[in-house]
């Protein structure tokens, strides 16, 4: 028995989900008095792997196979299910990011296994059965999910904890999937990547603001706070519609949803379609002249203001903080 | 082209979330139900307007109850040309996925384009499980798509930015914001939604992977802090003392 974590590797370096995935399950497996194992597809470095000992991986199969250096959902899903195999694991962990969302579900078919979409909490063994917590209703009410089966898929919302980092070491084995190149079905012809700014789904603050800023020539202000912050930026979707700001920045219902340690709102006013995509933040503070905008009842800190005076003020502030410390 | 699209019925996104039996069900009262958002504006209206420009057929298949009807005449009144209803109540994602899976083994479809999640469960199951049900290559987050000569070439999202892949049909593929413009319904299609085919078909035994056992609400709204507009210094404290998030 084990449990299995599928890693996924960037630029040779292990994504942050990842780590946090690791983390995830090998808090499992000592729940269950078992190993942590990872799995992981593609070129990386063995003294790269050797460090998801520090989350307590103590074996990490690599199959150091360069077809998997693009994300295939069809070939992934086998490679991993062999793992799954070959580890003898019963419970397989994934991040909860843009490639789990999709590698979970297929696994989940694959090994006839229950599956949560989106824990937030660590897994409640009960005999043959688990429970696992995850929000619903894009953020306005939780649920717990039973995996009725003997294998069990647990895909873990990016976020939800922070890894403590230990001193160990994995030992890195090779590990050889029968996958042949008919098993290989998408072509990856370039990437188109946002440079120079943090990537809004990885980012621990971010700064957003909304039509209470009256145009695109006045997010001067909330960039410069941002990079103060070292945050990203984000936007309303009513400001991404009329192309004030691109489109990757609109979090929301039908935008991107995101899990930072702090978002900060400048003139949004909070309608229930944005709330869904920020409402698991960890601290919100809302900046805003309407004191009936709903945004407040989802916000730790307010400010009833104006904008334009306001900002200028933080950035002023926060430079003084950075300045003592 | 053959295109099959799988909607789904959700609760209305301003709907009051409650739920009833000692928490363990949904409460439907006094809720709206809507067509999934990302399925109505992203997937079929892909799916129409393929089939508009290289001709076909856009199926529309929706697993559910007769009360689902609305939402189904709807997708034909938006330019389905036809619809499929698999008659039971979903237990589960792997119970939908397996109903839609099933009706696909018996119609060739070169295209499956489902959207993204639904807004209930916020799950992003279905489209991947379609896809490993049937063996087929499957790219999700996707913000455009083309096809050209039985080859698609596909814009999907991924961490900082976009990449550009290319498959062989036939595929799956899970449809998010940008791939297509909403369409609303004009009155010659609503006429005609009443007369397109809708077939209902009996579901097929599943197992159950997963069950909800419980449903919770969040124990009370946060208790919002107010500083005063001239003491940003104090929301400056505040955040780097107390919250520990600056």
């Amino acid at each position: 028995m084990a449990v299995l974590t599928f890693v996924e590797i960037s630029e040779g370096k292990i994504k942050k989900a990842s780590v946090e995935a690791a983390y995830y399950g090998s808090k499992v497996a000592t729940q269950l008095g078992t190993d942590s194992v990872a799995i992981v597809l593609g070129a990386a470095s063995a003294e790269e792997l050797a460090t998801l000992g520090t989350v307590g991986v103590k074996k990490v199969l690599h199959a150091n196979d360069a077809r998997f250096n693009n994300f295939d959902s069809k070939a992934f899903s086998k490679a991993v299910g062999e793992a799954v195999n070959a580890a003898g694991a019963n419970v397989l962990v994934l991040s909860f990011n843009q490639n789990g969302k999709l590698l979970a579900p297929r696994l989940s078919v694959r090994l006839k296994a229950g599956y949560v979409p989106g824990g937030v909490e660590l897994p409640e063994f009960n005999g043959a059965t688990a429970t696992v917590k995850k929000n619903v209703f894009s953020g306005k009410a939780t649920a717990h999910y039973q995996l009725n089966t003997e294998k069990k898929v647990i895909a873990v919302n990016p976020n939800s904890l922070s890894p403590v980092r230990g001193t160990g070491t994995a030992a890195v084995e090779a590990f050889a999937t029968t996958l042949t190149d008919a098993d290989f079905s998408t072509v990856v012809k370039g990437a188109d990547l946002i440079v120079g700014e943090i990537p809004l789904s990885e980012a621990e603050l971010v700064v957003s603001a909304g039509r209470g800023l009256k145009g695109p020539e006045n997010w001067g202000m909330i960039e410069e706070l941002a990079k103060l912050l070292g945050a990203a930026t984000a936007c309303s979707r009513a400001v991404a519609d009329v192309d004030w700001r691109p489109h990757h920045e609109h979090v929301g219902q039908t935008g991107l949803t995101i899990r930072p340690n702090l978002y900060i709102a400048v003139g949004i006013s909070g309608a229930i379609q944005h709330l869904a995509g920020v409402n698991g933040s960890k601290v919100i503070v809302v900046i805003n002249t309407d004191p009936e905008a709903p945004f407040f009842k989802a916000a730790d800190y307010g400010i009833v203001g104006d904008a334009f005076v306001v900002v200028p003020q933080l950035i002023a502030e926060i430079k003084k903080l950075k300045a003592a410390h | 082209m053959k295109i099959l699209v799988p909607i789904a019925k959700v609760p209305d996104t301003t709907s009051k979330i409650a739920f009833n039996d000692n928490n363990t069900k949904f409460s439907p009262d006094g809720v709206t139900f809507i067509m999934n958002p990302t399925d109505e504006w992203y997937a079929l209206v892909r799916a129409i307007e393929l089939k508009e420009k290289q001709g076909g057929e856009v199926v529309v298949i929706h697993v559910g109850l007769a009360d689902s009807e609305q939402i189904i005449r709807k997708a034909l009144a938006i330019g389905a040309d036809k619809a499929v209803r698999v008659d039971a109540d979903p237990t589960d994602a792997y119970f939908v996925a397996a109903q839609i899976a099933a009706h696909a083994k018996t119609e060739n479809y070169d295209l499956i384009i489902a959207g993204k999640e639904t807004i209930d469960y916020n799950s992003y199951e279905v489209g991947g499980m379609i896809a490993e049900l049937l063996d087929l290559p499957c790219v999700a987050l996707v913000q455009k798509l083309d096809i050209e000569n039985g080859v698609a070439t596909i814009k999907r999202e991924i961490e900082g930015g976009t990449e550009t892949v290319e498959a062989k049909l036939p595929l799956v593929i899970c449809a998010q914001k940008e791939l297509a413009e909403a369409r609303i319904p004009n009155m010659k299609g609503i006429m005609g939604a009443r007369t397109k085919p809708l077939t209902v078909v009996p579901a097929d035994a599943t197992e159950k992977l997963t069950t909800v056992v419980n449903y919770s609400l969040p124990e009370k709204a946060k208790e919002c802090k107010y500083v005063q507009p001239d003491n940003v210094a104090e929301l400056v404290r505040l955040l780097h003392e107390e919250a520990k998030a600056i």
